[in-house]
């Protein structure tokens, strides 16, 4: 390669295609959902554990703003990390690899994900 | 073939597919338990309780949380070892990753196996 040509690393500089955003977007919900486990699994064990813990969820889950927001943020992020997954292996399959097909998909992928939030949103609400 | 030992398969292609049919198992639990959710507004706690004492349940449970362990190694190690660059914290980071991983699979085990 040729070691002359310029190079620009600067990040906010570059206009990143839509696919690069899906992607990275992609591993943020993952590290997101992550750390929202320690929600889940509280959530699974407190439920499991007495009829007391169980309410004690039901209730954080109908009267905490809090718990509401973090249960629609983690919905949320696996909506998108479920959509975009999906997306994955259906690239594995060969099926939508080209540059026009790869924008329809990440457009895809925005559009139904945006549709999950909401749902979600209305779900926990 | 490149082979990292640090990665979880030993391989990046044996990390590919571990990944995939991790994916695909998470998707098929995460889409049981919205249903679940979705078709039982009402839930009380024997039903839920209920649910959790069949066994089909547990294992199909323990099979999320054991996919859930590869899949987040696997995507974790990816995202670690692409921005972490300094070899010091990258590895304090994997670890913390790797410790956290095994504090939620013996949370999840004893949730469902437990006292």
């Amino acid at each position: 390669m040729n070691s002359k040509r310029p190079v620009n690393l600067d990040l906010s500089t570059i206009k990143f295609p839509l696919p690069a955003l899906t992607s990275i977007t992609h591993r943020i919900t993952g590290v997101i959902l992550f750390i929202g486990l320690i929600f889940g699994f509280w959530a699974l064990d407190a439920s499991l554990s007495s009829p007391e813990g169980f309410e004690a969820v039901r209730h954080a889950l109908d009267e905490n703003i809090l718990a509401k927001l973090i249960a629609w943020g983690l919905l949320s992020a696996l909506a998108f990390h479920f959509v975009a997954g999906i997306k994955h292996l259906l690239m594995d399959g060969g099926i939508g690899l080209e540059l026009e097909s790869a924008n329809r998909k990440a457009q895809i992928t925005v559009v139904a994900s945006a549709v999950l939030v909401v749902l979600a949103g209305v779900w926990v609400w | 073939m490149v082979t990292n030992i640090t990665n979880f398969g030993r391989s990046g292609l044996s990390d590919w597919l571990i990944q995939r049919v991790s994916a695909i198992i998470l998707a098929l639990y995460t889409i049981f338990m919205v249903g679940y959710l979705l078709f039982h507004p009402a839930l009380d706690y024997p039903t839920w309780n209920g649910l959790f004492a069949q066994t089909w349940m547990r294992i199909f449970s323990l099979l999320a949380f054991l996919s859930l362990a590869a899949h987040a190694w696997i995507g974790l190690w990816t995202v670690i070892t692409d921005y972490i660059k300094p070899t010091g914290i990258r590895f304090a980071v994997q670890i913390v990753v790797m410790l956290a991983i095994f504090v939620f699979l013996v949370w999840g085990v004893q949730v469902l196996w437990g006292a």
